[in-house]
């Protein structure tokens, strides 16, 4: 099951099966079948690696940590990776603003392992960036210190429990829309990270889905609880895709490299299009009076986010930077003795044990 | 405390309000793989409760459910131990409430296991394992805070001296329980002493032993930990969620 693909209590149809989840895992066996295929040596001594670097990426080979690469390259995944790590991390706090709270206990213990998900996501894209040579502890401070963003959706406030339907729903399904092509990114320990991300964010997604369903199909007051969210965050999950293509600074070169495999407004029109049909399962409107399907051009036509309200939020005035922010530096700052203190007994431990062995 | 029911409801709750407090770490701790660390604790102090929370209404046979004996419970209806409800407060007390009742929880659920009522031996069956875990990891982190810094000597010690006349009430006797609290206080003095001297930390010899818990007479913190925890199941009498 992925993605679009729910089994819905009442048994609504699924979508085309494979979907989404298909083409993650298309992108298993590619990778496998590339590994497999294997590269040559690597670079004759006395090639031009820039050459050698194109011609791996347009085999569709994966470029690995020890190879050479061009520096912007590094920089960009650096980036991308590492801002992606941070949107896991900052991501736990919407939602983890009602786990105490949870309806049911069921509901709670599903919402506390979700949360927790997404911290191992960020740990490992952490990791996957730190084979491009930088440590998590400093893509932990370049976030601290406002350097590196996060995605600036969960600058948004959770105002009520189907507001976690809502982020299941709508973002983490934007999320996937966002990162089944980065399955296939031209860097391997990139590629290899989203195809595991991938699988347990369509959990994610599943689950969203489920909270809506039961909401929308309750009593009055939990059916516009669902409703409200979903006014409240079908925009700003539009805006998730980033800029119009037109005035997207990074994705020509990016989509070069295959890094990127899609344009912002390709993943966006995919994106509608899937949660169209998955609304009127739901019994949820979509609050936009404008949208209806365009038989030419065989996808739905639709009103766009407003990108001077995403603008100001990258800039940092969103509802929930601020808090955001703040929380984050408030454990990194609350958390130091501990740290400290784990680091002073591992080294008391690792002086006895040489102590033992001389 | 008499009957299974009671038993079972006491167990219930020292599993529900630890993973509600545990829960409270989410996005605060001090590492992201003790993030990650805390909510799986949470996640099988939840999953106890849950299984005993279902027992224990069936046990009283008044058609209530988890949820029911979860959401629509008052404070005083409770009865959990006093120790589970206090609040977080720092790191080195957290650890400290999660190392006190892993090292009680571990010789009940064993004891549990293998006990007459099957449905109990069961739940102790899964859960000792987890209590286990629960035990490493809280005794890890006493003997790092224990024997790290200066600064995490002097929380740990005043955790430890701020949490421990609470983990009297864990071993209140009970001769007509399926296991006696009382019978478990030798493997907990077992497991606590070498662990608390590695640490560097000194065993308090206070006399004070507040309780309450199993007769349903709780702190002030339990209300405000309901409270939160019952707003929104509140709200929606009988709705689904």
């Amino acid at each position: 099951m992925y993605g679009n693909d729910f089994s819905a209590p009442d048994g609504a149809t699924d979508e085309a099966p494979g979907g989404l989840l298909g083409e993650v895992e298309a992108a298993e066996a590619e990778l496998r079948a590339a590994a497999a295929r294997g590269r040559r040596g690597g670079p004759a001594p006395d090639e031009d690696l820039a050459a050698y670097f194109a011609e791996v990426v347009d085999a569709e080979q994966k470029i690995e940590p020890r190879d050479w690469m061009p520096d912007a390259y590094r920089r960009t995944l650096i980036r991308q990776i590492a801002q992606h790590a941070h949107s896991e991390i900052i991501g736990m706090q919407p939602e983890g603003n009602w786990i105490s709270r949870a309806p049911s206990l069921k509901r709670k213990a599903i919402l506390l392992a979700k949360v927790q998900d997404e911290a191992g996501h960020g740990l490992y894209l952490y990791a996957a960036a730190e084979t491009l040579g930088i440590s998590r502890d400093e893509l932990v401070q370049l976030l601290l210190d406002g350097r590196q963003k996060y995605s600036s959706i969960f600058n948004y406030p959770t105002l009520s429990w189907a507001d976690v339907g809502a982020i299941g729903w709508l973002v983490d399904g934007a999320a996937i829309v966002n990162q089944v092509p980065l399955c296939r990114c031209s860097y391997g320990p990139y590629a290899r990270a989203m195809i595991r991300v991938c699988k347990e964010e369509s959990f994610h997604q599943r689950q969203g889905y489920e909270i809506l369903h039961t909401l929308a199909h309750g009593t009055p007051a939990q059916q516009a609880m669902a409703q409200d969210a979903v006014d409240r965050w079908w925009y700003p999950s539009l805006a998730m895709f980033g800029p119009p293509d037109g005035d997207s600074t990074h994705s020509a070169q990016s989509m070069a490299w295959k890094i990127k495999r899609f344009s912002n407004d390709d993943l966006r029109q995919r994106f509608v299009d899937m949660c169209v049909q998955q609304a009127e399962i739901l019994g949820l409107r979509i609050p936009d009076a404008d949208l209806r399907w365009n038989d030419e051009r065989q996808a739905y036509d639709y009103t766009q986010p407003d990108y001077d309200e995403l603008m100001q939020v990258i800039s940092g005035d969103g509802p929930c930077n601020r808090e955001r922010m703040a929380h984050r530096r408030a454990a990194h700052a609350d958390g130091s003795w501990v740290r400290e203190a784990a680091a002073a007994y591992a080294a008391k431990r690792a002086e006895q044990r040489e102590k033992v062995a001389a | 405390m008499n009957g299974p029911f009671d038993f079972t409801l006491a167990l219930a709750d020292d599993a529900l309000i630890a993973a509600q407090r545990l829960a409270e770490w989410t996005t605060r701790a001090p590492e992201m793989e003790e993030d990650i660390a805390l909510a799986n604790i949470a996640l099988d102090q939840l999953g106890a409760a849950r299984l005993l929370l279902s027992y224990a209404g069936e046990l009283e046979g008044a058609g209530r459910d988890e949820d029911a004996l979860a959401y629509l419970r008052d404070d005083r209806e409770f009865r959990n131990a006093l120790m589970v409800e206090l609040p977080n407060d720092d790191f080195a007390v957290t650890m400290a409430k999660l190392f006190f009742l892993a090292a009680y929880q571990l010789p009940l659920y064993t004891a549990l296991a293998g006990c007459a009522d099957e449905r109990l031996a069961a739940i102790g069956a899964k859960a000792r394992k987890e209590s286990a875990y629960h035990l490493d990891h809280g005794a890890l982190w006493v003997k790092r805070l224990g024997d790290g810094t200066e600064e995490s000597h002097r929380r740990m010690q005043a955790a430890v001296d701020q949490v421990w006349p609470y983990t009297h009430e864990l071993f209140a006797a009970d001769p007509a329980a399926p296991v006696d609290p009382a019978t478990l206080r030798p493997a907990f003095d077992e497991v606590v002493g070498p662990v608390l001297t590695e640490a560097t930390l000194t065993q308090p010899d206070s006399a004070w032993a507040p309780a309450g818990g199993r007769a349903g007479v709780h702190t002030e913190h339990l209300a405000y930990l309901l409270a939160e925890m019952q707003v929104l199941h509140r709200a929606h009498p009988g709705a689904k969620w």
